[in-house]
């Protein structure tokens, strides 16, 4: 029986702009976290987070993160993850601001 | 003040040289991350929770308009407009990317300024008190030995690699507004038999493990600093412990080998190093004093502002909460509140900048200073060109007339910018300051300092605040620990914990009782929150914010 | 194999006469090896004497061996003094001033940072508050 695996998401910041990305299925990277890769397998999510640990010009501090599976796509679990997903609170800035 | 020699300016470009090639190095794979985080953070960059975020120094809390315009034409060009003003004298741009960073770079040399070494292992920007050079009570401006201290620490080749930042704040008033007692070296300048020298401290700092500085020699004649100063460094590189970053600071090193111990070793390593200072750096520092030299102040009647002060209600409050007493009687220093009830702390708009340097070029001889307490100073402006002032501060929100009020709250940038922290801090600054604006109690409670922290990093001083906040993350939710007690002046301690925490919806709640059980017990309205917290002890406003807790000791 | 980076930029070692290590006996003829956190009190006696003394570099952040040169040059050591390990060319400066001779880096680093950016900073004499402030 495989332990309880919480499903995950491989995030990091951008190598140029600094700011959140997430991995894909396609292994390129996304400023959505509604657009990343949910990892539902805990030997899956290690060879994910080493592959994109190893995409050193791209990305920076690739670390996996919960998140809750969800019909919409991936919702973050913590509040940490909330805030790289949107923005600081105040201010309107970060991706809250994006596209509009 | 100070301006660039030859020298300064050709450092500075060439170090922005080797950083735009150290960028460019990072991309094309010759310098792997690990290589380049600590190269970039001796330059001020920082990789944080939304974006790269580039802290430029402000030595010694120093500005003139010109710099403070730049500043805000920077943050118009590369960033959203704004900045932020911290406790360490600096000024942090939150949206910069990786490429932008070597032309804002660029731009602050036109201006005689960096970012060099407002992070990483490195020796940090030097603090000094906000008013130096102006203050009624000073012995002397400290901000020439901090020049002197900025030279010699710049690019040590020793020291750019050391266990951990390494800290240092000066004052050369008794009354201690640079915090001197929490950081690594404090230097308070004093004199003995008419020769000029320094209490020097060394060991004191926040943080996870905060701890108040102790004193490691009471004299160090003037001529003696920076062999002293190379000493302590000297020693503390070789056993600072390098195997737990939490145990790396020399607060820790002079905790585990002892005061005693730390002074032998620094005394012998002096006399190995004194020699090698033969006279040039007391040379330098005659001819720093020369450029600090007080500008030449108007006489003038101050009719203008006694009448105002009659008159105007508004301006009376402001001038009573904002004015501090300027060595000359006919002129104050004005202190601008970036702290307007529920902005962000710290935060100035480019357009607010601009208003702040076209004052300070009008009316204060072009100079500004930054506080440790995240507002803006301008150290020298005549009594009769206050009306006028307040009027412009007025017009762009920054007459908030609460310095030193409740709601001068320091925090720190928190969970909304930093990668480190494991809550908020702004949103519960915000708060507090506009529950007690609509309280209208602000100016009844008088002298209070709240500082926040978003965690035991401490970056928010709260173990100096009379009450400290720090922000956890308790399961996955916001939860903050109150302090009470602390005290960040010459009479420096850290605050005692109240108990539990209180989570994110009823910490504004915990404050108000804190304050209201404070209005309930004080013998008058002069004694401060600080002066009733001594007199009566943790016991009142424990009672107060754990009711339950209470009424079970009674039962029992 | 490695590399030795002087201010003319790379050569091979020309130091035939291998190393002994610092607790060893010691003699004047023998070159040694210092680990990073050596003691400042192992820095005298013989040990000044030595023709080559090597200072370990671990890591890059390893700050320690700046201020052991510093130290040993203080105390009057005046034979070759060399940084080896994980130094990278940004550091090359650091290194000459602290009073290093050269810097010994494997041939992955030297391949990963080629000669020229170690030569960048061949003009470590420039542009040095130390030394202007000394004296
Ligand atoms: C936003 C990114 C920031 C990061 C990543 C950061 C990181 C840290 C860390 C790790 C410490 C603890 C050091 C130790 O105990 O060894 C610390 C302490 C401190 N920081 Fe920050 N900080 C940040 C922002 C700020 C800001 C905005 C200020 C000024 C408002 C500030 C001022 C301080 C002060 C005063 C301390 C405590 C004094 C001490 O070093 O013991 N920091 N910071
Ligand atoms: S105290 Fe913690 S959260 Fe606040 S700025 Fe410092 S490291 Fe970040």
């Amino acid at each position: 029986m495989p332990r309880d695996f919480k499903p995950k998401v491989v995030t990091a910041n951008a190598l140029l702009e600094g700011d959140v990305i997430y991995l894909t299925e396609d292994d390129s990277w996304t400023r959505e976290l509604k657009q990343a890769e949910v990892i539902t397998d805990e030997a899956v999510a290690q060879i994910r987070l080493l592959d994109a640990s190893s995409r050193v010009a791209e990305a920076v501090g690739a670390y996996l993160a919960d998140v809750i599976d969800t019909p919409d796509g991936p919702e973050p679990v913590h509040f940490r993850e909330d805030f790289r997903r949107k923005g600081p609170s105040n201010h309107f800035h970060g991706k809250q601001a994006a596209g509009q | 003040m100070y301006r660039y020699s030859d020298f300064d300016a050709a450092f500075v470009a060439t170090r922005n040289r080797q950083f735009r090639a150290q960028v460019e190095r990072r991309i094309d794979g010759s310098l792997t991350e690990d290589e380049f985080k600590p190269l970039r953070l001796m330059n001020g960059l920082y990789l944080q929770l939304h974006a790269y975020m580039l802290r430029v120094a402000v030595p010694y809390g120093t500005l003139s308009s010109a710099q403070m315009r730049q500043l805000a034409y920077i943050a118009e060009r590369w960033d959203k407009g704004y900045g932020h003003f911290t406790t360490r004298q600096n000024i942090q741009y939150n949206w910069p990317t990786l490429g932008d960073v070597p032309d804002m770079l660029d731009a602050l040399a036109e201006v005689q300024m960096h970012a060099i070494q407002t992070s990483g292992n490195t020796i940090r920007n030097v603090t000094a008190d906000h008013f130096a050079g102006a203050a009624a009570d000073e012995i002397a401006d400290p901000r020439p030995v901090a020049e002197l201290i900025r030279q010699w620490s710049t690019d040590h080749p020793e020291f750019q690699f050391m266990p951990r930042k390494f800290k240092i704040a000066i004052t050369g008033s008794p009354n201690d507004r640079a915090v001197t007692r929490a950081h690594d070296i404090g230097l308070r300048m004093v004199e003995q038999d008419g020769a000029r020298g320094f209490e020097v401290l060394v060991g004191g700092g926040l943080g996870r493990t905060p701890m108040i500085g102790k004193v490691i020699t009471e004299f160090l004649p003037e001529a003696d600093l920076l062999p002293y100063l190379e000493a302590i460094v000297s020693v503390w590189n070789l056993i600072g412990r390098r195997d737990n970053k939490y145990k790396a600071r020399i607060k820790i090193t002079v905790h585990e080998h002892g005061i005693d111990e730390i002074r032998r070793l620094v005394d012998a390593r002096f006399a190995e190093l004194r020699p090698a200072f033969g006279g040039v750096d007391q040379q330098m520092l005659a001819e720093f004093r020369a450029q600090f030299a007080s500008p030449v102040l108007k006489s003038a009647p101050t009719d203008a502002y006694d009448t105002a002060y009659a008159k105007d209600p508004v301006f009376r409050s402001w001038a009573d909460t904002n004015l501090t007493a300027h060595r000359d009687p006919d002129h104050a220093i004005v202190q601008i509140s970036l702290k307007a009830h529920g902005a962000t702390p710290g935060d100035a708009s480019a357009d607010q900048m601009r208003a702040m340097a076209d004052l300070a070029e009008h009316y204060g001889h072009g100079e500004l200073r930054v506080s440790h307490e995240q507002n803006i100073v301008l150290p020298h402006v005549h009594k009769s060109d206050l009306p006028q002032i307040h009027a412009i501060l007025q017009q762009h929100t920054l007459a908030t007339a609460n310095i030193g009020l409740i709601s001068d709250i320091i925090a720190c940038p928190g969970m909304d910018y930093c990668a480190l922290a494991t809550a908020r801090s702004i949103p519960i600054a915000q708060e507090i300051a506009t529950r007690f604006d609509d309280l209208k109690l602000e100016h009844e409670i008088g002298d209070l300092k709240i500082k926040i922290s978003g965690c035991i990093n401490a970056c928010g001083h709260h173990h100096v605040g009379h009450i400290g906040i720090l922000g956890l993350d308790r399961a996955g939710v916001e939860n903050y620990q109150i302090t009470l007690g602390g005290d960040h002046t010459e009479t420096a301690a850290l605050g005692a914990r109240t108990g539990p925490g209180f989570p994110a919806e009823e910490i504004v709640g915990a404050v108000e009782t804190i304050v209201h059980t404070y209005l309930d017990i004080r013998e008058s309205r002069e004694e401060t929150f600080i002066d009733t917290f001594r007199r009566t002890g943790m016991a009142p406003f424990k009672a107060a914010l754990y009711p339950e807790k209470e009424a079970a000791r009674n039962a029992a | 194999m490695s590399v030795i980076v002087t201010d003319t930029g790379f050569a091979p070692d020309d130091w035939t006469g291998g190393f002994a290590a610092l607790d060893a006996e010691q003699t004047n003829a023998a070159a040694l090896d210092m680990p990073s956190d050596t003691p400042e009190s192992a820095l005298s006696g013989a040990v000044l004497a030595a023709p080559m003394l090597r200072i370990a570099f671990p890591s890059s952040a390893d700050g320690r061996g700046f201020t052991l040169a510093r130290l040993l040059r203080l105390r009057g050591y005046t034979g070759r003094l060399r940084a080896q390990g994980h130094v990278i060319a940004d550091q090359y400066a650091m290194a000459r001033r602290s009073g290093f001779d050269e810097v010994e880096i494997d041939d992955a680093l030297a391949a990963r940072q080629p000669e020229d950016q170690w030569l960048f900073r061949a003009n470590w004499q420039d542009h040095d508050y130390q030394n202007r402030l000394r004296g």
